[in-house]
């Protein structure tokens, strides 16, 4: 008499799901959207490369030291730089900076010194937020209407508070966070030594955060170094060097933006150039930035 | 959020701090006037945008966004085209923004190598730190010459029967604004809807795993839920940002007021770049005033599409941050 041993079914791991045809579905479902999320991803990244070499290629052959003396030529005759542009634009965001940095920087201490959670200071908080949304170009209307139209002049002024009012949200908001970051200890112990309230907010709680305030205002000095629209009525861009601000004023990205669409090959090539100059200037804060906020330390969650 | 109240007024109450000294008055009144002038400028610019259209807005009333051109030969103002072009845009620009930032936020927080993960953030942001008139630029030389001579023939062979892509080909177009606008609003759809991503709490996600769900089913079931308001606000901000976005569109659009149709190939205009090509030849008086309205627009537009998002941003108990926003 033998005894039939069952054949055992090959159970090798017992975790597994069983391959049904509905699991079989679900592993696909699941393969599908990380390949289509990959897609999305690598779709962003080589945008950003494609841009980035595609302006290098067509920019680095016309950066010489040309671009950064002479002024263009007229009617694009080759040779010629962007220097009065270059210098225009450091004149325009020095101004801005001038105004828009105080005010933002006051507004932040406002927020996270004084204001607390009180309605006004959420109020002050959500229109700051709000402000970074509006399009740049209402902010060039605004200083149009305000000093362009009465003076009967485009005038780098006016582009520089235009500038100036772009600045201040993103001061504001940065220096804010960073003031908020700043231990509570710090300011008791400030204050029980006997520091006035605005002793220890100099002297102790600026100090302290200073690093990301620099941080804040470097990231707005860049933002508007790239702005062209609110320019556009305001600055209004200007073929020879001019350091007198209630005089037209040329600016790297409104120089740009005019060589773009010339029909001279020449100015065309010195817009690509322009724009590479621009891009890495951005690419460096952005880059500096991230190092002195230890971006690159601590990744994920 | 925060656990205790920071600042120096809190801790100042706690200390029962009485009269305070002429010092720190003089500092607080100069925070304070500071901020009010902050206020005021925000103030000022509605209050001149509104007075300054007033007369474009007593002479058509609302027949001003309907009225077909600027014509300052019959005096006659009006922006319908341009809205008919800014919604078509930004309709575009969100339609396919939204798959593609959500997907790259996705792959960023549940599918990404660790190491590789903030790096690739970091670039994905980078996309918005590029000036728009870059952009522009890029868009005017290199996208509209291709998509005229490649990509709009390919669309209109194999989906020509669709009424979008019917019609002659024009490189500067509705379309061309709208491709350039998907790259441009994307950081800021990947970046607010990864930070809210990331706040789905860990033992929901842990939870739907110990129960054998696949990784898509944990975003689908626990994190796309849990996520879903903060990844609208994301999507609204990104929307008020096409919305007004100028120079980029501004240059590839092709500024004609075009019938109203469906055709993407069409040249057309936006309420931005009204502004930024009539400004220079508005004379004073109504021609001016119509500009002005077009900005008035744009500013009320672009306010209402921010006040939403940020209200639903908040409700997710963040305040967004970083380069693209």
């Amino acid at each position: 008499m033998s005894i039939t041993v069952e054949q055992q079914q090959p159970t090798a791991n017992p975790f597994q799901a069983p391959r049904t045809a509905h699991n079989a579905r679900r592993r696909i479902s699941n393969i599908a959207i990380v390949a289509l999320s990959l897609l999305a991803t690598a779709f962003a990244v080589a945008v950003l490369l494609f841009l980035l070499l595609y302006v290098l290629r067509a920019g680095l052959p016309y950066i010489n030291l040309d671009l950064f003396t002479k002024i263009p030529t007229p009617n694009g005759e080759p040779g010629g730089g962007l220097a009065n542009s270059i210098q225009g634009s450091l004149i325009l965001v020095g101004l801005a900076s001038l105004f828009g940095i105080p005010l933002g920087l006051f507004t932040g201490i406002y927020l996270s010194e004084f204001g607390g959670r009180g309605p006004i200071a959420t109020g002050v908080r959500f229109l700051v937020d709000v402000l970074t949304g509006i399009p740049t170009i209402i902010f060039g209307l605004f200083a149009w209407i305000f000093i362009v139209v009465p003076q009967q002049s485009f005038s780098g002024l006016a582009g520089g508070v235009a500038l100036g009012i772009i600045m201040i949200p993103i001061v504001a908001r940065t220096s804010e966070v960073v003031l908020r970051l700043v231990p509570n200890e710090l300011r008791e112990a400030s204050l029980a030594l006997g520091a006035t309230e605005s002793r220890t907010i100099l002297r102790v709680v600026i100090p302290s955060a200073r690093n990301g305030i620099i941080t804040g205002i470097v990231l707005a000095m860049a933002r508007v170094a790239g702005e062209t629209a609110p320019l556009l009525m305001t600055a209004f861009g200007n073929p020879f060097f001019n350091s007198d601000i209630t005089q037209p004023m040329d600016a790297l990205p409104l120089r740009i933006f005019n060589f773009a669409e010339s029909p001279y090959q020449a100015q065309i090539n010195q817009a690509y150039a322009g724009s590479l100059v621009l891009i890495v200037l951005i690419l460096i804060t952005s880059f500096a930035i991230r190092w002195a906020t230890g971006g690159f330390k601590h990744g994920g969650r | 959020m925060q656990q205790s109240l920071p600042g120096t007024r809190n801790v100042a109450r706690l200390l029962r701090w009485g009269n305070r000294r002429l010092s720190d008055t003089i500092f607080r009144g100069i925070t304070i006037l500071l901020v009010l002038f902050v206020v005021a400028i925000v103030a000022g610019v509605a209050w001149i945008l509104i007075s300054n259209s007033m007369p474009a807005i007593q002479k058509f009333g609302f027949r001003f966004l309907t009225n077909q051109a600027f014509d300052p030969v019959h005096n006659v103002f009006g922006v319908g085209p341009a809205i008919f072009g800014t919604l078509v845009t930004s309709a575009f620009a969100i339609l396919f923004a939204i798959p593609i930032g959500v997907g790259t936020a996705i792959f960023l927080v549940d599918f990404c190598p660790r190491p590789i993960q903030s790096p690739l953030a970091f670039i994905v942001e980078l996309l918005a730190a590029v000036p728009s008139v870059i952009y522009g630029l890029f868009g005017f030389l290199v996208l509209a010459p291709w998509l005229q001579g490649s990509a709009e023939p390919w669309l209109q062979k194999y989906l020509g029967f669709l009424p979008f892509f019917q019609g002659a080909f024009h490189g500067l177009s509705l379309f061309t604004a709208g491709v350039i606008l998907v790259i441009m609003v994307l950081p800021l759809i990947t970046s607010v809807s990864r930070e809210v991503i990331l706040t789905t709490p860990t033992t929901q996600r842990e939870a739907l795993l110990a129960l054998g769900a696949t990784r898509w089913e944990v975003i689908r079931h626990a994190v796309l839920p849990y996520s879903r308001i903060g990844i609208t606000g994301g999507v609204i901000l990104a929307l008020g940002r096409a919305l007004g976005e100028t120079m980029a569109v501004t240059m590839v659009v092709g500024n004609q007021a075009s019938p109203i149709s469906p055709g993407l190939f069409n040249s057309g205009y936006t309420l931005a770049s009204v502004i930024a090509n009539q400004f220079n030849e508005a004379t004073p008086g109504l021609f001016f005033s119509a500009v002005i309205e077009a900005g008035l627009l744009v500013f009320i537009i672009t306010l209402i599409t921010n006040i939403i998002a940020r209200v639903l941003i908040y409700r997710m108990g963040h305040r967004v941050g970083g380069l693209a926003t």
